[in-house]
């Protein structure tokens, strides 16, 4: 994208006309706002920038940002943004999908546009239920949770979002709680600033459905001794009292208490996003004490685009073929009089 | 004794069907196309069939290892690979047992000795030897020790293992028929000094073999005469031998480079249209954006997303992809965007028989979506045809900013025939309705007013940024609408936008009679086997039947009904259980459709044909 022309927009510059139809109460509105207050931090210019969705509560995200958008089909999102990527490299394209939307009808296309890299930014809203639908459970639903289509509880293990992103190479993978809004926008920003896909996973309140899913680890008053945000190069630690940590036993990670049996801050794991080695990151995605929130991958590789774009030029510069004329005529032609 | 053959003069035939068949590993391609190339330089009219087993690595020597081309040659006009084979060459015993079938009694077989084995007869399931035992006595035969003759005339070049003189047997067989058909060698042999440029131990090899192979048949009386085929009266122009699914990428080519617009093709390998895909990534130096997707729906999808960056969009699939497309091809009409969509039919339903030839998804093609969802139909007739219906396809996707079916078939796809080579310059004009400036009170679904076309504005351009989607669209501001009124009237303006489709494409045109008792209606890729058995009735006094062919389905051409009133009876040959006689009789009630259908995987041959019409003229 265009980072040259800054202009100075405001977060109403990316409002559209649309009356926003989410739930009252709902998450969406927040991320809908953190993405308007986001935006002109990016540099980028409003034309160049394209919202991508599927179907869900979550894809209708597009109507309301006063950018290009395509409110695409059920769960096709990364592909149509690879497509509209792939032919303009230029654009900052951004692709909006459900738990369901990504993970159950698209899973196909979500693993594989991460294994491709190309440089998209994707909002995974995760609200662990189907919103658009009224209700039935999702692939990130728990075991035992009823729903409108599991009355006497969930059967089906859920998949851990990160896990399946970095197990399907997800260069950047970042969690965030939907009621954080600053860290949020800042998050955004630094999706947009990575190149290559960037996978956010916003644990995403349903007030109607699900509400309170992610309570435990989101709610005010627990979220600092609960959730463990964390920045590349800093330790891990937790806590009310900046007092927990994450240490590795073994091959496991296990939490202690700064200023117990001898643990100082020197003990305390430092993180490291840009670890090519997903391992470690793996670990944290899935752990459920604390829940790790943050950018916990950022591993800089090459994208799709680069490849294509130097492929292309190499082979342009050794191709005898300029324009198609010379391809018809060429080899095995004849003539007849 | 050698000049004395060499007096004799050649017998001048008009066409002929030679059949080349073997051993996967035999050449037989390579050996047909040699001999097609050749033919098709010296001014013969051409038109070839490849017949591959579907099976990569079949064991050698078996029933389903064998592998055929059909090559039909001749000073006339040729329009299909041909029925009844003149010459069938079979390089061991399971090609032989495969495809005598298709050899007349009294015609030629010329059979490689060495390959009758015992091992091989059996691999073939010959309980006796046909060779021995009196089945090919309908036949001429000609047996020729080709194995061990292409071993005696290599014995003296150097640095060759054993499989490499194995393998050029071939060009010792294609000696033969060379000097039977009275053509020359050099081609083949301008082939091989290209090919193996840099190996010229094989150049020397494959020179020998094959010219041996054309002493041998000069020489011995074993072969009692030669023919030739005079060149056939073709317009004038450069020529180049093509394959429907080479033409159809090449189409697609041409008209991005005609309208400026770069070229994005989404696919997944399917049987029969994975060559296009294989056609269009090698041509990056165009700027060509090919994308290998997870699957057909990314496929498809990945187009839409490019066209609606500004790129012309096409995506290329079977039946079996075609039905994953369904869902993205109405969110591609919904949202009005350019696309075309190559479906390259093969035999359904379900996986159906991947390998052969069907018409059957034309229904899918014009009703295989939810809701009201019409999209321009289209089909090419011919190999070297589907260059200008590629072309013409991307021509209406952007100028009417609509989804566009274009059905091939099998059967055209990998056949080959010459093509008059057109160069970019001569192909029409592209327009397209990009719109690149802010317009006052400006609104993504504002419309030409003749062609009803919405508006293109790209991501990019500065100040149109809007929204589309599968959701239904206010007819003004192109917002979200559940306005009961709205809905009927978008749907009605949508069927409409296509319906005038109709004042952009050619009218139909009947062939032969113009009125009289019977009218063949054909569509797409049997225009080769209709046309020719109608002309040959024709040829043969009978003058009171026309030939109309259909490119264009939906929507049809204007004038459709003043063509099917000129005639007594209509009879529509399809390879399918009618489905296009299903919609002429939908939209041309009052006329009695007859129907000629078959659905063997196969084309129609001719003589099925002409009986057929030769039984309704009566
Ligand atoms: C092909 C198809 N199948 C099913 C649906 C119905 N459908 C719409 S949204 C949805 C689930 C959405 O759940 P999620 O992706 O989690 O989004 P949310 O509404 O929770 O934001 C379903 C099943 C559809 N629109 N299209
Ligand atoms: S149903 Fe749930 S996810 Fe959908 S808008 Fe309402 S609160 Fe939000
Ligand atoms: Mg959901």
């Amino acid at each position: 994208m265009e980072t040259t022309a800054k202009k100075e927009y405001t977060f109403k510059d990316f409002a559209s006309n649309q009356e926003v139809r989410w739930c009252p109460g709902c998450d969406d509105y927040v991320i809908l706002r953190s993405m308007q207050k986001a935006l002109p931090e990016m540099g980028v210019k409003k034309e160049d920038v394209v919202f991508i969705s599927g179907i869900g509560c979550s894809s209708r995200f597009p109507y309301y940002m006063d950018t290009y958008g395509m409110h695409g089909i059920h769960g096709r999102a990364p592909a149509i943004a690879s497509g509209v990527k792939l032919a303009n490299p230029d654009l900052s394209v951004w692709v909006v999908t459900g738990d369901g939307d990504s993970m159950a009808i698209g899973g196909n296309h979500f693993i594989h546009v991460l294994r491709r890299n190309i440089d998209l930014n994707i909002l995974l809203f995760n609200n662990e239920i189907y919103g658009l639908t009224k209700g039935q459970f999702s692939p990130t639903s728990l075991v035992r949770q009823k729903t409108k289509s599991s009355p006497y509880g969930n059967t089906q293990p859920p998949f851990q979002p990160g896990e399946l992103a970095i197990g399907a190479q997800a260069r950047f993978f970042a969690r965030i709680g939907g009621n954080t809004p600053k860290e949020m926008t800042q998050m955004f920003i630094d999706a947009e600033t990575f190149n290559g896909t960037s996978l956010i996973e916003i644990l995403q309140n349903c007030v109607i459905f699900n509400d309170g899913c992610f309570t435990q680890y989101t709610d005010k008053n627990v979220r600092e001794d609960q959730q463990l945000f964390v920045e590349d190069g800093e330790p891990m630690i937790f806590g009310k009292n900046k007092d927990k940590g994450l240490v590795l036993n073994g091959l496991k990670l296990e939490v202690v208490t700064i200023g117990e049996n001898g643990i100082t801050e020197q003990d305390i794991l430092v993180h490291n996003a840009g670890e090519q080695d997903p391992t470690l990151h793996q670990m944290l995605v899935r752990l459920e004490y604390p829940l790790v929130t943050g950018i916990i991958r950022r591993f800089q590789d090459v994208t799709l685009e680069e490849r294509e774009d130097a492929l292309t030029k190499e082979v342009m510069a050794n191709s005898k073929f300029t324009k198609t004329d010379d391809l018809f005529f060429s080899g095995e032609t004849y003539e007849v009089k | 004794m050698i000049a004395e053959k060499n007096k004799i003069q050649p017998e001048v035939l008009e066409a002929v069907v030679i059949r080349f068949v073997g051993d996967s590993g035999d050449g037989m391609q390579l050996t047909g196309t040699q001999f097609s190339d050749t033919s098709a330089m010296i001014g013969n009219d051409v038109s070839t069939f490849p017949n591959y087993p579907s099976e990569i690595r079949a064991p050698q020597g078996s029933l389903y290892g064998v592998s055929g081309f059909q090559v039909h040659i001749g000073s006339v006009e040729i329009s299909t690979p041909g029925d009844d084979v003149d010459l069938l060459v079979a390089m061991n015993p399971a090609g032989l047992k495969t495809n005598l079938y298709a050899v007349k009694p009294g015609h030629t077989i010329i059979i490689d000795t060495d390959s009758f084995s015992k091992k091989n007869l059996e691999k073939a399931k010959y309980e006796t030897n046909p060779l021995e035992d009196g089945s090919l006595d309908n036949y001429r035969v000609i047996e020729v020790a080709i194995s061990s003759l292409t071993k005696e005339a290599l014995k003296d070049v150097e640095g060759l293992d054993n499989k490499t003189i194995t393998r050029s047997k071939n060009m010792f067989a294609l000696g033969i028929v060379y000097w039977m058909y009275d053509r020359s060698t050099d081609h083949t042999i301008d082939f091989f000094n290209k090919k193996f440029a840099s190996k010229p131990h094989l150049i020397e090899a494959n020179t020998k073999v094959l010219n041996t192979g054309f002493y041998f048949a000069e020489t011995l009386e074993l072969i009692p005469n030669s023919y030739t085929i005079s060149p056939a009266s073709m317009p004038a122009g450069t020529y180049r031998i093509i394959s429907g699914n080479t033409a159809t990428a090449w189409g697609f080519l041409a008209a991005a480079e005609k309208s400026g617009i770069e070229l994005f093709l989404g696919s997944y390998p399917i049987t029969p249209a994975t060559d296009i895909l294989h056609e269009l990534v090698k041509h990056k130096h165009f700027g060509v954006k090919a994308f290998q997707a997870e699957d057909e729906i990314a496929g498809i999808t990945s187009a839409i997303g490019a066209s609606f960056a500004g790129d012309l969009a096409i995506t290329t699939t079977s039946g079996p992809g075609l039905a994953l497309k369904s869902e993205a091809l109405g969110l591609a009409m919904m949202v009005e965007l350019p696309l075309v969509v190559v479906n390259v039919q093969r035999g359904g339903p379900s996986t159906g028989l991947p390998t052969k030839t069907e018409q059957s998804d034309l229904l899918q093609a014009m009703y295989g979506r939810n809701g009201e969802s019409p999209v321009i139909v289209m089909a090419a007739s011919t190999p070297s045809d589907c260059f200008k219906y590629a072309y013409e396809a991307a021509k209406l996707a952007l100028e009417h900013m609509t989804p566009v079916i274009l059905l091939t078939d099998g059967y055209i796809a990998n056949g080959s025939e010459p093509w008059l080579i057109k160069s970019v310059a001569e192909m029409p004009e592209i327009k397209n309705n990009r719109i690149n400036e802010v317009k006052e009170n400006w609104h993504p679904y504002d419309r030409d007013k003749e062609t009803l076309a919405r508006d293109w504005a790209v991501p990019g351009t500065f100040g149109l940024e809007h929204r589309i989607g599968g959701l239904e669209k206010d007819k003004i501001t192109g917002d979200v609408s559940h306005v009961p009124e709205n809905h009927e009237y978008m749907t009605k303006i949508r069927a409409e936008k296509i319906k005038r489709v109709e004042n952009y494409i050619p009218e139909l045109e009947t062939e032969f009679a113009k009125t009289g008792d019977l009218l063949v209606v054909g569509w797409g890729g049997t225009y080769g086997s209709l046309h020719s058995a109608v002309k040959q009735l024709n040829e043969k006094g009978y003058d009171k039947i026309g030939y109309a062919h259909f490119n264009y389905i939906n929507p049809l051409p204007k004038n459709t009904e003043a063509i099917l009133r000129q005639f007594k009876k209509i009879v529509v040959c399809e390879l399918n259980n009618g489905q296009f006689a299903s919609i002429l009789k939908m939209n041309f009630n009052k006329y009695d459709f007859l129907q000629f259908n078959k659905i063997q995987g196969l084309p129609f041959g001719n003589t099925e044909l002409t009986e057929k019409f030769k039984h309704l003229l009566s």
